[in-house]
């Protein structure tokens, strides 16, 4: 594949990061060192061209490729308090807060989003690493909670793609009270009998993986993906032994038994809309890049907001199957 | 013979001092001793209460972490009777750094669980030194089941440096393991109570501790993470800890005024390794305030309850 043709080709979905346009339009695989064009690796959601080495992508760009159109959402995620310890180490916890939030134009580490996958509605939710590690504290707890509330009110599926360092030690015990908080949004889910599907990218640790990113209906993971509670190099501390190779790699999980499958992020997409269409009940999907839904949904935003208190809708009840596209746009 | 903590020294000398008189005494009775000894009692007993009266953070973690501290173990066999302690996760192993099994607390059949340190080397390393792999929040998700399925309540002890981090607790699940031990915590319809009467560290702690009430001993600590893991991280230097324990916020009186725990045990003078039958028989005490407080909820009601507690944490921060 030439990089000018693929540069050149108009493309509806462009996933091309809003964030800081890179002066360097090269970037070179840290696994197989080969220069990557910037729209290029872009175009291929952050895999190597070369190697297939999976690359971090901001939930934003992820959420890009993954609606039908590149369409969805915002959920609004209630504030927290901001720093309720007052914390600080060698800086003050408020001044990295704004950094992150000056380096990455997010607001927090979770981004929460509803829109179509396949024409299956689903409710998103994407940590993003380059916001102080992807930690969790309470608006990563509050974004899950959020979610789970809006899908048991949509009565769709939640899907979360999970990356984090671990909780935010900055939020002290409150970031950890985040593992049950979000465990309980999680039940939630279990209760209006709606799929959970955690996808954990690289690196999925500490509290986190020991709380919301390990309680899906299926359990999938990127390839080369670091999931673990603790750390290898604190595993090699305590035990003073080498660890084999791959060791808390998604293969070495998927062959413990800890995952369901372990898939490319150019067959996510794919996959989830399968999984979920089964899960739901729905006919099979036509598979393709879909253009956004006609009828673009009311600002869900706001209805979030109002249906605040309200009683979810009964469990039971499955969204109405949609009518398949029988001709969608291909590539 | 008593083990001082670092801070102590001071006290370590005068009590010292104190013990070695009356050692004189007893040698040689002609002696009268006795009134300098009680001065130095006075002396120590003084300086007791001002150590005591406002600890550091930092001394706070060294006081819950002291060897002689009561330990779960203590607690199970003085507060309750017919212990019958029930072993394994029906998978792997049984994890002896988790105590679990039926017991009565005040003769009404409960379940116990609780994580168990050791008193003494061989103890110590039979039991991990309280840290548990995944086959002990799997027994402990299996007691849980079990006493949700017979109405029995649950009460767990909590004291664990935290998860153990090894090659073969990751590779058996251990997160899986913990996530599912706090979403069993939130789903059974029994009452739930729990102390933290050491150490309550991160992931292993929230493990058991995800209940309607949660009560710690005036000098526990609860915490995300160790204050030396945090210095080493934060402050890249794991000799900061004494900065970091002060940063984290991971005392009862804070967890306390944070919500996060309901009630604090106040502990005899100079801590609970002191008087290890008075501190014990407060946290009985406590036990029993608590679940009391549970009685009129029926099962519905108690996971309400719990799941309340947790989704409102975070409503308020600790005062500037
Ligand atoms: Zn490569």
């Amino acid at each position: 594949m030439n990089w000018i043709s693929n540069y050149v080709r108009p493309r509806i979905n462009s996933i091309f990061s809003r964030r800081e346009v890179p002066e360097n339009l090269w970037t070179k695989c840290d696994e197989c060192g080969t220069m990557l064009f910037h729209r290029e690796l872009a175009d291929n959601l952050n895999v190597c061209t070369n190697c297939g080495h999976h690359m971090a992508i901001t939930p934003r760009d992820r959420f890009k490729a993954l609606f039908d159109g590149g369409a969805f959402t915002e959920v609004k995620v209630p504030e927290p308090i901001a720093d309720p310890l007052n914390f600080r180490d060698q800086k003050k916890y408020t001044d990295r807060l704004k950094e992150a939030r000056r380096k990455t134009a997010e607001k927090e580490a979770m981004l929460v989003a509803e829109g179509e996958i396949g024409r299956t509605k689903v409710v998103a939710a994407g940590q993003d690493f380059s916001f102080m590690a992807g930690s969790m504290g309470m608006y990563v707890g509050n974004a899950i909670i959020a979610a789970a509330e809006r899908a048991v009110k949509l009565n769709a599926p939640l899907v979360l793609f999970s990356a984090a360092g671990g909780a935010r030690m900055q939020e002290g015990i409150l970031s950890l009270m985040q593992m049950p908080r979000s465990t309980v949004a999680i039940e939630m889910l279990k209760e209006a009998g709606l799929p959970y599907i955690v996808v954990l990218t690289h690196p999925t640790t500490g509290g986190v993986t020991a709380s919301y990113a390990m309680l899906g209906d299926v359990q999938i993971a990127e390839p080369n993906a670091l999931i673990c509670f603790a750390g290898p190099r604190v595993i090699e501390q305590t035990i003073r032994e080498k660890l084999p190779e791959g060791f808390q790699r998604a293969e070495y999980l998927l062959d413990h038994g800890m995952l369901d499958r372990v898939t490319p992020r150019g067959q996510m997409r794919e996959e989830l809309i399968k999984v979920l269409r089964m899960l739901l009940g729905l006919p099979e999907a036509v598979m393709a890049d879909l253009p956004a839904p006609e009828t673009p949904e009311p600002a869900a935003a706001k209805e979030a907001e109002d249906a605040k208190g309200e009683t979810p809708e009964t469990p039971a009840a499955k969204p109405e199957p949609k009518p398949a596209k029988p001709e969608a746009p291909k590539k | 013979m008593t083990i001082y903590l670092e801070f102590e020294k001071p006290l370590a000398e005068i009590e010292g001092q104190a013990a070695e008189l009356r050692a004189l005494a007893q040698r040689s009775p002609e002696m009268d001793v006795e009134k300098e000894a009680a001065a130095l009692d006075r002396k120590s007993h003084e300086m007791l209460v001002q150590l005591y009266a406002n600890l550091t953070p930092w001394r706070k973690c060294q006081v819950a972490r002291h060897p002689e501290r009561p330990h779960c173990k203590d607690y199970i066999e003085r507060l309750f009777t017919e212990y019958t302690p029930l072993a394994g996760d029906r998978n792997f192993a049984d994890d002896h750094a988790v105590m679990g099994g039926l017991a009565r607390f005040n003769g009404r059949p409960v379940m116990v669980i609780g994580h168990e340190k050791g008193h003494d080397t061989k103890s110590r390393i039979e039991r991990n030194f309280g840290m548990a792999r995944p086959e002990g929040y799997r027994k402990a998700i299996r007691l849980m089941d079990m006493a949700d399925r017979f109405g029995l309540p649950v009460v767990t002890l909590v004291d664990t440096p935290g998860a153990y981090p090894g090659k073969g607790a990751e590779e058996r699940g251990q997160s899986e393991a913990i996530a599912r031990s706090t979403e069993k915590c939130l789903q059974v319809k029994v009452p739930l109570v729990s102390v933290i009467i050491g150490e309550g560290g991160s992931g292993g702690a929230v493990a058991f501790a995800t209940a309607n009430r949660v009560a710690m001993l005036e000098h526990s600590i609860y915490s995300v993470i160790s204050p030396e893991g945090c210095a080493s991280i934060l402050w890249k230097d794991a000799e900061k800890m004494r900065e970091a324990a002060e940063a984290l916020r991971l005392t009862a009186q804070n967890l306390k005024e944070l919500g996060v725990c309901d009630r604090i045990v106040a502990e005899p003078l100079g801590g609970a390794h002191r008087d290890r039958t008075a501190a014990i028989d407060a946290v009985g005490r406590e036990i029993a305030a608590m679940l009391d407080e549970m009685k009129d909820l029926d099962g519905q009601g108690l996971r309400a309850d719990r799941r309340k507690k947790y989704l409102d944490l975070g409503s308020k921060g600790l005062a500037a």
